[in-house]
């Protein structure tokens, strides 16, 4: 009974939707809420949502926002990198905000701005890739996405163009929509040509204390020999839902890199796929997340080895406190033809307190047989030798605590080659962590 | 500086000091001997303040203060430092920043300037030089594979850069090669002073010919059974601890 509101949202926004959008997107978008219809939301019935149970989105009542774009707003985000990035593209409750966005010079042919007008404009490069990567016919989140998103991100970069600076993408939330918690559910679509590159920062932010939804899908497309350096940044309100899913297909010879970072969010639910479809493909995962309270993290990645000599290197590491629970799945899949592959998973998570949990499996499925395949997981607790250790030596227990915990989180940091992303992680880490440890003191 | 009266204490629900008395005054090495398990260590640790083990008993005074009312970090900051049996493993935490770190608190609480990263490796060179020891120590992570020898020289070194007014030193000796120990007790002996005591905990008289000590004890059971001079030690090199089983003045 609750899907029936998203079929009337749905109504709405169709109804409000610019004319000039494509019949063929219209058309997919129809199909999209057709087949969340018939999906509905994932139960723990779901192999894939075992774990993972979102009655608390499910159950409730969202409404999607009408567009909002008070300068004040940009208050909200942790962090601005003003002239460190290119592009800055802020978004308000999913729509786009220009007066808060600055988008300046950028090599010839390359397109960078709002979706929704690349869409009205009918961007080749949109109409093309567009809902091609992220299939929604068995992901009810990515159809929910698709039928409803308003805008979001596009960027084209032309063969052989490298942005010498990153882009930056934000979404923010205000919370409430009509007296009702927001949802919004941005889309993101990145099209690298052959020998291109780009490093792409994703932010999410939301007033603090507020209840919203975010469902946002990334899409990337990556052409032989392109490089992308995608970071994405979900620092939701503590009360918020973020569903997030980062799809890409990554051609011969390319270098893709997702940082996923994820420090806010109530209920947080990230995807990410990656299909190796060309040969030679290097591919990193790198994830970091951290929960408090009662939060609850998961994380699933899935590394689709289709052609012979792909390398992947996957990291993720979790940190714990009080009565959080995180979920980590992290599949490989070697393709029969995907001779050679060098895959590499470590997952490690850190509990702060006797009361966090974490849930965590590799799914290594390889039809191939020449191949090198290892992971490894382990969860564990503080060193409290090593504590003693380093209070022995007169450090406080704080800080010798602080001092451990970011050695745990060491080399995921150091694999984030963008240092003011990684020195703003560290900056909010601090804080949080700041906050956890005081807890569980 | 230091005096202990009556100390008992326990770890996982097993009383293992059972009163041990004991005064130190500056400028005085003592060397604390005893079997495996008599409790060196625990008393060791103890003063250093670790928290699984619980005082029952008894009280100890740091230059007139209470030693057991601080927590492990005042502990040092004001003077007291243990170089651990088992130096523990730290992986990604790396030493020269550790100890970079744990120096200046030090330095702080001490009414100190800070040092800046350049006068830092000045000392720091200084004291490995001393030590033998190679400086690419400092950019590794905290004792993670190192040799048990080379655990026990970053000990002495970090006991050389912290500069405590009390160093208590349980069995730096074991692992060390003789050469190791010549350097090792050279350091030490460098760092005698009327201002400063050490605590040296050993299972062998082979350390004590190098580092003198004034007083030996010998722990049993929890207790201190004998005290004696540099002699002692000699004596128990000799005869074991078996002769010993019968304290003098056990209640
Ligand atoms: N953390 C602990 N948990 C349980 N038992 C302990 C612990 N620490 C010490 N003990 C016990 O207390 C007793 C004394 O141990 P301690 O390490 O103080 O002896 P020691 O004199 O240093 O011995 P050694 O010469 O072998 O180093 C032993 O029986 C030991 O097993
Ligand atoms: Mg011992």
């Amino acid at each position: 009974m609750m899907l029936d509101q998203y079929a009337t949202e749905y109504a709405a926004a169709r109804a409000r939707r610019p004319s000039d959008e494509p019949a063929a997107l219209a058309r997919t978008r129809d199909e999209a809420l057709d087949r969340f219809m018939a999906l509905g939301f994932p139960t723990t019935r779901d192999e894939e949502w075992r774990f993972t149970s979102v009655a608390p989105i499910a159950d409730q009542a969202f409404a999607l926002a009408a567009p909002d774009t008070d300068a004040r707003h940009a208050g909200i985000l942790p962090f601005r990198f003003g002239d460190a990035f290119s592009a800055e593209l802020v978004f308000v409750n999913g729509q786009y905000a220009p007066a808060l966005s600055t988008v300046p010079a950028l090599p010839a042919g390359a397109q960078v701005g709002s979706l929704a007008a690349y869409i009205a404009g009918h961007a080749s490069g949109v109409e093309g890739h567009l809902a091609q990567v992220a299939s929604f016919d068995r992901r009810a989140f990515v159809a929910l996405n698709t039928a409803l998103f308003a805008d979001g991100a596009y960027i084209q970069i032309p063969a052989h163009a490298v942005l010498d600076k990153p882009i930056h993408v934000a979404f923010i939330s205000t919370g409430a929509a009509n007296g009702r918690p927001a949802m919004s559910h941005p889309r993101v679509l990145v099209v690298l040509g052959d020998n291109s590159q780009a490093s792409i920062v994703e932010t999410y932010a939301g007033q603090a204390g507020t209840r919203y939804f975010t469902n946002v899908v990334t899409e990337a497309v990556l052409g032989s020999h392109a490089v992308l350096d995608h970071y994405r940044l979900q620092h939701e309100s503590r009360g918020a839902y973020h569903v997030g899913a980062m799809c890409v297909n990554a051609g011969r010879s390319a270098n893709c890199a997702s940082h996923s970072i994820s420090l806010g969010g109530a209920l947080v639910r990230n995807d990410v796929l990656a299909v190796l479809a060309g040969e030679g493909v290097e591919c990193t995962l790198n994830g970091l997340y951290l929960a408090d309270g009662r939060r609850f993290v998961d994380n699933h990645t899935t590394i689709d080895h289709a052609m012979p000599h792909c390398g992947s290197r996957e990291i993720y590491k979790g940190i714990l406190a009080d009565r959080a629970r995180g979920v980590f799945n992290g599949k490989i899949i070697v393709r029969p033809d995907a001779q050679k592959t060098d895959a590499k998973q470590t997952n490690r998570a850190l509990l702060l307190s006797e009361d966090a949990q974490v849930n965590s499996k590799p799914e290594l499925e390889i039809f191939a047989n020449d191949v090198k395949c290892t992971h490894g997981a382990a969860v564990g607790q503080l060193d409290e030798d090593a504590v003693f250790y380093l209070r022995s030596r007169g450090l406080g227990l704080t800080e010798a605590r602080h001092m451990l915990i970011h050695a745990f989180l060491g080399d995921v940091l150091h694999r984030m080659p963008l240092v003011p992303i990684r020195h703003g992680v560290e900056a909010v880490l601090e804080r949080q962590l700041a906050q956890a440890l005081a807890a569980a003191a | 500086m230091l005096t202990v009266r009556n100390l008992h204490a326990r770890v996982a629900g097993r009383d293992i000091l059972k009163g041990i008395d004991l005064s130190v005054r500056f400028g005085e090495v003592h060397a604390i001997m005893g079997p495996n398990g008599s409790g060196k260590s625990t008393l060791a640790r103890v003063l250093a303040g670790h928290p699984e083990y619980e005082v029952t008993a008894g009280e100890v005074t740091f230059e007139g203060e209470d030693l057991l009312a601080m927590d492990p970090e005042t502990r040092a900051r004001v003077g007291v430092f243990m170089a651990f049996q088992y130096p523990v493993e730290i992986p990604g935490v790396n030493n020269a920043y550790f100890l970079k770190t744990a120096l200046n608190t030090v330095r702080k609480h001490r009414g100190k300037e800070e040092l800046d990263a350049m006068e830092f490796l000045t000392l720091v060179r200084e004291r490995m030089k001393q030590l033998d020891m190679d400086e690419a120590f400092l950019n590794r992570p905290v004792n993670e594979g190192f040799s048990g020898g080379e655990k026990k020289r970053n000990e002495i070194f970090q006991m050389a850069v912290l500069e405590p007014r009390l160093a208590v030193l349980d069995e730096t000796d074991s692992g060390l090669d003789i050469d190791a120990l010549r350097v090792v007790a050279d350091g030490v002996n460098a760092m005698r002073s009327a201002d400063r005591a050490f605590l040296v905990v050993t299972h062998y008289q082979r350390l004590l010919t190098y580092i003198v000590p004034d007083v030996v004890h010998v722990l049993s059971e929890g207790r201190i059974v004998r005290s004696g001079d540099k002699s002692l030690a000699l004596e128990l090199e000799d005869k074991g601890y078996g002769w010993l089983e019968e304290p003098v003045g056990k209640p």
